[in-house]
């Protein structure tokens, strides 16, 4: 027996930053806003006095249970999919705040060229460099009429940060300086320097001093104790949805999160959304949450298999290459933090400070910053060297050659864990007609629904561009002097690993329904009051981390939802297919 | 506990509560209900008062391994994969397999949340000569699991801890084939030979790639040496003192743009969670 529940504005599946920033907008505009949300309920407190590496690094404490439900992965379409059943090899974050506590801190923007990628790659090169099969959009909304939404994102997160020499047009600085800088990051950047690049301070969501957001929430400075990435920070002192926009949405009045609530479908009848269907996995009922507007917000996984679940939207064939759910596929996987390790014979470092986005960073290659004429890939990425601080476990590195256990291992693994430093590459991840996500035919989740199957492997563009990042990488790890230097071998092929968190598309944002599924307002196309939120809406995969990239896009896409609700519905955005049809 | 406590506040016995203050348990977070219970019966049924080296390490016991031969085996491999030498103490002094034992009854090493249901088919790449519709629930050996093929790499309906009995008692039975001993007997270079057999993926095991074996207990002999002590491996954070790691702190404000290198004292989780 489903119980139905009584009627709301907005209901919003997920709380991470895309669920967040859209239920604190709509609840501040004053519409009543559900939330739901899988995992459990956290505070700032359950982060507090926790620093404990073995939990939270090597056994995953804020990632997904998978028990109940992953995906399966395969690289081809001739190939039966497998599961990927060890929070080893995937990472989705969990519990109220979503992947947006536990991430990193970095926050760049994407670039112009990424918005218009496909124009303005067709200006600068002609059609001819843009290889057959590679799936080449542009994103139907500019970087000038999108940077409004960076800075509003940089401001609720206060983002600390200084202007990368090569950046884009900003209407603001970021709201707080930049980061301190380790001798790590000094070294890197003289070095760069030296090499005629031009490096500045990895923007970051790690506040370089106490802050008051717009919405009246206080966040702290920044302590450099290094349990952050996959933490949850121990001061308030990372920008998340915890100290942000949750307490926003819920100071309103106007917002109820439910969490161990677990959405099944998206109710659909006659071209619109009445509402999802949750069961809550304390006691096992089932809940019809109605509502006039319904938000998918969760992660990219979570967004694309309840639209297939709830068959809404064309799914994307990729023998036809029509269809829009599910196209698209992209992300950061083995091929992307790809760079040289230095060894230093004669120098220690400080390694176990540090903080989740504190780096230096240069967008010397990124984006189309340098011409691609004589160079067999198209798009670039960022450079960087981070110091996360590393804990006893994650800090064993050891020269090639070294073997993996054992004295010598020991005696190496002990030697060189303050001297040892790692530059990297951080490419974009280009579109391809056979990466895809679809329904998997054979393995089910606690439901007996099907899981999400992605099919996704490498092109020579990807092998390319991680193999140029390498040699830069080492070219400035060679300036750095280190005594010895390992590059990075380029996987040949795709593991199946999903350790990153960073995986996007299969629901993209664009002008025309025939290649996306949302307009510029994440709005369906085929759904006027369905909204979906989240790395799902990335066309491709930029040159940089994507997190102020949904940041921006959840605030876009709230006023959408604002304007669909003061409008009395419709769509928001003219598609081209519609023009045509006019 | 079939003890009362009355029954040992006799002249040589201690209270429960007095026993619980002086071994300094009470707040110590790992200590799993049943092996507490175990110890504290053990030791009141004894009514003797333990002395006072065995009370400084009374999570040293075995949890998860029933049979004591099992638990040598995996004291040994480890003590090979983290030597004892000049940098320090090595596996066994510091506590790893014990570590290793307690892991192994936890939920991680019940696979408690991963994804553990069937079909566990055969990989078509790695193993492209089999049929493909072979299916692991029926024929056992020689699936591909962790291998350097592109594969998901967790494929087998074994879990953690079972992984652990079968790479264990292989090690057994290749020492008894090859040297016609046990493998606590074999020499270290004997053993170590043994263990690239397993890291070479040469041997075969039951449900199991000998390679996701030997990973997975590589893995766990390097966190229970660097792990934080409440888990029972790096005994008294000597694993810490070696890499001059200081564990959690509050912060390192002041120091983060520090040109020279900072070796501190070492702090525990549970010296943060009681002085902040």
């Amino acid at each position: 027996m489903v119980k139905k529940l009584e009627k709301v504005d907005v209901v919003v599946v997920g709380t991470g930053w895309a669920g967040g920033i859209v239920s604190a907008e709509l609840a501040k505009a004053g519409y009543k806003v559900v939330a739901l949300e899988r995992g459990g309920n956290k505070e700032r407190e359950d982060y507090t006095g926790v620093k404990d590496e073995l939990r939270f690094t090597n056994r995953f404490e804020m990632m997904q249970n998978l028990s109940p439900e992953t995906i399966t992965s395969r690289n081809t379409l001739e190939e039966i999919a497998l599961p990927v059943r060890t929070r080893h090899e995937m990472m989705a974050g969990t519990d109220l705040g979503g992947g947006s506590v536990h991430w990193a801190g970095a926050t760049y923007r994407f670039m112009p060229y990424d918005f218009e990628i496909y124009s303005k790659t067709v200006e600068r090169y002609g059609k001819k460099k843009i290889p057959e099969g590679m799936m080449l959009q542009d994103w139907g909304i500019t970087y000038a009429d999108f940077e409004k939404y960076y800075d509003r994102f940089e401001k609720t997160a206060g983002i600390s940060g200084e202007r990368d020499p090569f950046g884009e047009e900003r209407s603001n600085d970021y709201p707080n300086p930049p980061m301190m800088e380790s001798p790590a990051i000094s070294l890197f950047k003289e070095a760069s320097k030296q090499l005629g690049y031009h490096p500045y301070q990895v923007p970051s969501g790690n506040l370089s001093q106490t802050y008051e957001n717009p919405d009246g929430e206080v966040l702290n400075q920044c302590m450099f104790c290094s349990y952050c990435t996959q933490y949850g920070c121990d001061f308030g002192a990372k920008s998340d949805p915890l100290v942000t926009v949750i307490p926003t949405a819920k100071k309103t009045g106007n917002f109820e999160v439910r969490t161990d609530s677990y959405v099944r479908r998206v109710l659909y009848e006659g071209g619109k959304a009445k509402g999802v269907l949750y069961v809550d996995t304390n006691t096992g009922l089932e809940y019809e949450q109605p509502a006039d507007v319904v938000v998918l917000a969760a992660f990219t996984f979570t967004n694309n298999r309840l639209l297939l679940l709830s068959t809404i939207g064309q799914p994307y064939n990729p023998k036809t290459r029509k269809g829009v759910i599910g196209r698209n596929f992209n992300g950061q996987f083995n091929v992307t933090f790809l760079g040289a390790r230095g060894f230093f014979n004669k120098r220690k470092f400080n390694l176990y400070m540090g903080a989740g986005a504190l780096g230096g960073a240069l967008s010397d290659f990124a984006g189309d910053n340098f011409d691609h004429t004589n160079l067999n890939f198209i798009n670039g990425g960022g450079i960087e060297l981070r110091q996360y601080g590393d804990a006893a476990i994650a800090s064993n590195h050891v020269p090639k050659g070294t073997p993996r256990w054992g004295a010598e291992f020991k005696e190496k693994s002990i030697l060189y864990t303050n001297r040892n430093l790692v530059v990297w590459y951080t490419p974009a991840i280009m579109s391809w007609w056979h990466n895809y996500l679809d329904l998997d035919p054979t393995y089910k989740d606690e439901f007996n629904d099907p899981l999400l199957r992605i099919t996704n492997k490498y092109t020579d563009q990807d092998r390319t561009i991680a193999k140029f990042g390498v040699q830069k990488s080492k070219e400035i790890m060679e300036q750095m002097g280190a005594d010895i230097i390992d590059e990075d071998v380029v996987p040949e092929e795709f593991d199946h690993i999903y350790q990153g968190g960073h995986y996007a598309g299969g629901v993209v944002m664009g002008a025309d329904p025939a290649t996306s599924a949302v307009n510029n307002y994440l709005q369906m196309w085929d759904v006027d009051n369905l909204f979906v939120v989240g790395g799902s809406a990335f066309p491709h995969f930029g040159g940089h981390h994507p997190t102020a990239t949904i940041g921006a896009l959840a605030y876009r896409a709230s006023e959408g939802i604002e304007k669909y609700l003061k409008n009395g519905g419709g769509q928001l955005a003219e598609g081209k297919r519609k023009i045509f049809q006019a | 506990m079939t003890d009362k406590p009355s029954d040992t506040n006799g002249k040589e016995g201690l209270s429960r509560r007095q026993f619980l203050k002086n071994s300094g348990l009470v707040a110590g977070g790992v200590v799993g209900g049943s092996l507490f219970g175990g110890l504290l019966t053990n030791q009141f049924q004894k009514k003797t008062v333990p002395n006072k080296k065995d009370m400084a390490n009374l999570q040293d016991a075995r949890m998860f391994f029933s049979r004591k031969e099992d638990f040598d085996i995996l004291s040994a491999a480890t003590e090979r994969i983290f030597p004892k030498n000049d940098n320090g103490p090595g596996a066994i002094e510091l506590g790893v397999p014990y570590f290793i034992d307690k892991q192994l009854a936890g939920s991680w090493g019940m696979n408690a949340k991963d994804y553990m249901r069937g079909p566990f088919t055969q990989n078509l790449q790695a193993q492209g000569y089999q049929d493909s519709k072979r299916n692991q629930d029926n024929q056992g050996p020689n699936t591909a699991t962790q291998s350097p093929t592109p594969t998901p790499r967790y494929q087998t309906r074994l879990n953690r801890s079972e992984i652990f009995i079968i790479g264990l008692r292989k090690f057994d039975s290749v020492s008894q084939e090859k040297f016609g001993m046990k493998f606590v007997e074999a020499t270290g270079d004997q053993q170590d030979e043994m263990l690239h057999m397993f890291e070479d993926n040469k041997i075969n095991l039951t449900g199991i790639e000998a390679q996701t074996f030997f990973n997975l207990l590589l893995q766990t002999t390097i966190e229970g040496a660097y792990a934080d002590p409440l888990y029972g491996g790096n005994k008294e954070m000597m694993g810490w003192k070696m890499k001059e790691y200081p564990g959690p702190r509050m912060g390192y404000m002041n120091q983060i743009e520090e040109k020279e290198f900072i070796i501190m004292d070492q702090e525990s989780l549970k010296d943060y969670q009681t002085y902040g």
